[in-house]
Formats: C-alpha cells, structure tokens, sequence
C-alpha cells in the first residue's frame, strides 16, 4: 500500500518512530518534544514515555555532553535543537568531544548519537538568529553531515543516522518541509550515508544542489531543457561526500554548478568546486551560487530573498556554464 | 596490577592506600623524568600531592562504575585499577598504550577498567559523567558514574546545566571537585565567588567539603555518595581541599611563573598524604611495599618504552567506528593514480 502524500516531517516522524520499536537503545533528548512542538516527536510520548522522550532543560551544551556520555555507556541518542544556531552553542560538544572520542580513545569509544535540526535555514521574519544553515561548518570538522531534500530521504537517511556508530547531524532544510511525496512501501527503507541522488540525467552541466535546492535545479532543468541538459545531482551526504558519484556525473557532462545556501568564504560549494578542479573532468570553468560572504538574514523577506541562492541566479549561471566552454 | 579493594563501605587497610597513593607518586615522578628525557613529548599535568583522593575515590567504587577523569587524571585512572606499564606506553606514544597512543597523557581512557575519558575542555566530563550514569540506570543495575575535576571547572556552564540534569533525573552520578586551590594560575579567591559546595547546594544536591590529604576522609566520603547512588538517590557532590606539589603542567619547569607563595607551597607539603598514610604503617610493611612499587615501575617504565611507536600511515585509525575512509590531504588526479 503507498503512503499517500508523505509529508517531510512526518517521514521523520516514521522513521524516529520505526527505530525506537526497532531498538531499545534509542531514545529522544529535547525540548517540547513531550509535545511534539516541532511534529518529529509526535505519538511517541505516549507510546513510549518519559524515559525515552526526554523533555530537557534549556542546557543545550550539558544536553549535548549528556547524549555522548548516555552514547558511550551503550545508548542511541537522538537530540532535537530547535533553532538552527542552537548547533553553534553545542559545536563544542559536537566537534571536540562527541566526534574526537573514538579517535582519543583509540577505538574504545563509541558515540553513536543523532543531532536533529528540523528546521534548518530561513523562515520569513524569523531574524538574524534564527535564519542559519551552518552545515559546511560541520563538513569542515569531519562530522558527519547530511541534509535530505525529499521525503523519503529524509526518512532513509534519518533511519541511517541513527544506526549509525559515529555522531551524524542531520539537517532539515525548512524549504523542503512543504514538500509532500506519495510513497510505496519500500521507498521508505535506510539510505546509505555518503551516497548521492540523481534526481534528473543530463549531458551538458551537473548541477549539485543541497536540500531545499535540489527543488530549484528540478524547476530550472525543466525550463532550459530545450536548451540544455540538465542533471541533477543531490549529494545527500554533505560528510563523507560521494566524490565518486559527482566524478561519474563530470565524466559525462564536464560542467558544474553548485547552488548552496551557505556563506560564500568555506562554504560546502568551494569544496565541490575546489575538488571538481583538482581532482575532476571539467571542460569550463565551474560555478558556485551561494549566500554572500558574511551574510546576515534578517526580519524583512524582501532583503532575506536577496541573500539566498535564488532560481533566477541558477537559470543565469547555468546559461554562462554552457557559453565559456 | 590490581589494586586490592576492600568491602564496599568498609576502607581498605591502610598499607592498601599507601601501595595506591606509592604507585601514583612514582607513576608520576617517573613520568616526570621521562618528559624531562623527551619520552613523553606532551609533558605531563603531575598530580603529585592530590594521590589522596585518587586512592580514597577508587577505593570506593567497583570495576564495573565508569569514571570521566580530567586532565590531572593519571592518578584517577591507576587507583580506578588501569596497567600503569600500558598507561605509560599510552603517556610515551607507543600503540601498546591504553588508547593506542591517541589519546596521550591528557586524554587518556581505559575502558577496561571503566575510565571512559578525559575532556580537555574543563568541566566537561560533569555533563559526560551524568549521560552515562543516566544509561547506566536505565539498563538495570546498580553502577555508578564519577565524575572527578578541578576548581577550575566549577564555573563551567555546562557542568552546573549537568548539575541540574543530574538532580532532576536522580542520575546515579558523583561529582568530585579536586579543589587544589589554583586553576592554573588562577587562584580560588579570585574564582569562585560563594563556595564551591554551594554550587551544588542549589540544585539540591548533597554536597561536602572535606580534607583531601587523608584516603580514609576521601574513602568514606565517596562511598557516602556511592551509597545514595546506588540506592537511587541521585547525585552526590564533594569537594576535596587538596593540593598540588608540582606546577599545573611540567612546562612550568621551565618557566618562571610565581604565582604561588613558597611558604604556602611548603605549609602543604608539610600536610604530603603519602607520609601521613606511611605513618598508619609499620615500617616493614611500607619498605616492602616501596619496593615492590619500585619494580612494578621500573618494569612498566620498560615495558611502555619498549612498545612500537603508531605508524604516520595510520594517523587516521580509529577517526570513525564505522571506517569511513577520509580522503588524503594531497588530491590524486584519476591519471596519476593509475601510474
């Protein structure tokens, strides 16, 4: 039987309720999560109580320590930050605790602990403070990194994540939580980390697109497909990046654009870019479109837009891709 | 080695805790000659003066209980039952260490004996200490976690958000302040603002000030709040005013910090545990235990320096448990790499 319209945060949703029957030592850390503020929690208070549906304090960064050690004496934890800054205030808990114990230990440790962000980027109106996407951060430090466009990989790759022996963040980018998918049974199964999607085959340019904006190269390689061939390349996995698949797609267009809702300067698109150079098949100067450098979101959507990687931009790159070689 | 335990709840007898606190002053000056020779590159934070409360605390608790140590931690981890032979190979970067030479003199783990880490960030093990105490409840059981770190940790946030987690989920946790009066160069007036103690007090936690330079004091204190724990009680806190004979980390050797009055330095040693604690012995017993002592050293000192040093290519081993490859820091084009 299909699960007919899938919503985004409902397949997390599943996928949280589906690994908490299937193993004991999953459990939930968060605050409002008794009642499901963000919808990830919904019905599993009730089935499951409060020792596995954790209602915590504001202490995000104890929190965050709190999960690496309930990791290290045996548990699966899953922390919910409701804002996506929040990550910021636990990077050290993140980075240089959670993520350096299996090497500090030499193999003894484990942390095998799930950071979920399900509401990453910009929400109108929502201020300076509310309005991040700081995933390349997170790349950058080797942890674990993914950010699902679609329903059914947020369901895959939230499932992997949490069976997952190292700390993974997962980051669910606000743009595609309006998205609904119908779904057959068995597109809701475990996605391996660090593999991408081809959402559309092309010949000309490979257009890496991360989360929410794997839905702006869609609409794009649809307009321009009289003109050019457009793929669609979602690498799911910001961290381990599948560079074998993005170097198979470069084989066969030898173009790329990489539209990323990260600041400029280290961004996840000057790596795609960087490594397509060096390592790569490129017959044309490769393009990013990013935030800009520094870039602060703030309360007013007309300037907010301005400040995002915007369909009109890809349309414009893709188009000076195609004409430079 | 193992370090005999007495009965829960009852001390060890006394020549017990003078072996512990023995093997620790040698572990440590030893390991001070071996900075000194270049065989352990990192120097070390000595924890000479403070044996006290490593022994009474791990006197206290089982193997089964878990510990997060600090980085003054090498006396936590020997009296918690770790080889001192592989903990020096760990100190000397050889891969016969207790964490395969990764985690060094300030990171130090041995989960065979339940030391599951040392935080370089101070404080950090609190918070830790409280998740692993909460997931040691909840499989069953009666285990404890510890949680042992210095007065420089006690304005951490992070620890005192634990604090609250720990009171309000009655983790099994006890948390120990191994207050030697100085946060590097920091000292404790300039520190604290309140007491030490009170900190806990606020969440409601029972806490205790009490000597630090006497095992038995230390022994009966954890095993206090090793009691409540086990007994579902919740957390227990307790500071320990102790002291530490040497400089904060052996770089001071070599520096000219004066940040510690010689006559206060000499006042404590004058209070050295280790000679209170040979004094409860007769003489005999305490020069068969020092030698004896001196050969478990030697041998170890022999053994960790005979181990093999990490080969550079696997400088990224155990990096992820579940063997992600990273990629080399030096890119590789597809031509090169089928030459």
């Amino acid at each position: 039987m299909t699960v007919p319209k899938l919503s985004y945060t409902r397949a997390l949703n599943l996928a949280l309720a589906a690994e908490m029957e299937r193993d004991p030592a999953v459990f939930v850390l968060g605050e409002d999560v008794r009642h499901a503020l963000t919808n990830v929690t919904v019905g599993l208070y009730d089935r499951h109580g409060p020792d596995r549906i954790v209602e915590t304090p504001l202490s995000e960064q104890a929190v965050t320590d709190f999960a690496t050690g309930a990791a290290m004496a045996g548990m699966r934890p899953v922390i919910e930050y409701q804002i996506p800054f929040m990550l910021m205030l636990v990077f050290e808990q993140i980075v240089n605790q959670a993520n350096k114990f299996a090497l500090m230990s030499g193999g003894q440790a484990r942390v095998p602990v799930t950071y979920l962000l399900p509401a990453a980027g910009w929400r109108a109106g929502w201020g300076a403070q509310h309005s991040d996407e700081p995933y390349s951060l997170f790349a950058h430090y080797g942890v674990k990194t993914v950010v699902p466009a679609t329903p059914a990989d947020a369901y895959g790759l939230f499932v992997s994540a949490i069976r997952d022996d190292d700390p993974v963040v997962l980051f669910a980018p606000i743009g595609s939580q309006q998205v609904r998918e119908d779904l057959a049974p068995d597109r809701l199964a475990p996605v391996p980390l660090g593999t991408a999607r081809i959402h559309r085959e092309g010949r000309d340019v490979t257009v890496v697109a991360i989360g929410h904006l794997v839905y702006d190269a869609l609409a794009v390689a649809g307009e321009l497909e009289d003109q050019v061939s457009i793929e669609v390349f979602d690498p799911r996995t910001l961290y381990p990046f599948d560079w074998d698949a993005l170097a198979a797609s470069l084989a066969k267009t030898g173009r790329l654009v990489v539209t990323d809702d990260s600041n400029r300067t280290c961004g996840m698109a000057a790596e795609i870019l960087a490594t397509a150079t060096e390592e790569m098949h490129l017959v044309a100067p490769p393009r990013r479109i990013t935030r800009p450098d520094g870039a602060v979101l703030g309360a007013v959507p007309e300037l907010d837009l301005a400040l995002q990687p915007s369909r009109r931009q890809l349309t414009e790159t893709v188009v000076k891709v195609i004409k430079s070689g | 080695m193992t370090i005999p335990v007495g009965r829960e709840g009852t001390p060890p007898r006394p020549e017990t805790f003078y072996r512990t606190m023995r093997l620790i002053r040698r572990f440590e000056q030893r390991a001070m000659d071996l900075v000194r020779s270049g065989d352990i590159v990192s120097g070390i934070h000595p924890c000479i003066g403070q044996e006290a409360v490593a022994a009474g605390t791990g006197a206290a608790l089982r193997p089964g209980d878990v510990m997060l140590a600090n980085h003054r931690g090498h006396g936590q981890l020997l009296a918690k039952g770790c080889d001192p032979a592989r903990l020096l190979a760990e100190m000397a970067g050889r891969t016969t260490g207790v964490a395969h030479a990764r985690g060094g003199s300030f990171h130090p783990s041995d989960f065979s004996v339940g030391v599951l880490g040392s935080t370089g960030t101070v404080g950090h093990g609190a918070p830790l200490a409280a998740g692993a105490a909460w997931a040691l409840a909840r499989s069953g059981g009666d285990r404890v976690a510890v949680s042992v770190f210095g007065d420089g940790a006690i304005n951490q946030g992070a620890l005192l958000e634990s604090f609250n987690l720990a009171a309000l989920w009655r983790v099994p946790a006890i948390f120990i302040c191994e207050n030697n009066l100085y946060a590097t160069t920091l000292p404790i007036e300039g520190n604290v603002a309140g007491t030490v103690t009170g900190r806990a007090e606020a969440f409601g936690i029972p806490a205790e000030s009490v000597d630090g330079m006497d095992p038995d004091l230390v022994h009966a204190a954890v095993s206090r709040g090793v009691a409540r724990a086990r007994d579902g009680q919740g957390p227990t806190f307790l500071e320990f005013r102790t002291y530490r004979f040497e400089g904060h980390h052996t770089f001071e050797t070599k520096t000219r910090l004066r940040y510690r009055d010689p006559d206060e330095v000499a006042r404590w040693q004058t209070r050295d545990p280790l000679v209170l604690q040979a004094g409860r012995i007769p003489g005999e017993v305490r020069e068969q235990i020092d030698a004896e002592i001196e050969t478990v050293i030697e041998d170890a000192v022999r053994a960790a320096l005979d181990g093999p040093k990490p080969d550079p290519a696997d400088a990224s081993a155990y990096l992820y448990t579940s063997g992600v490859r990273t990629r080399p820091g030096v890119a590789v084009r597809p031509e090169e790499r089928a030459v």
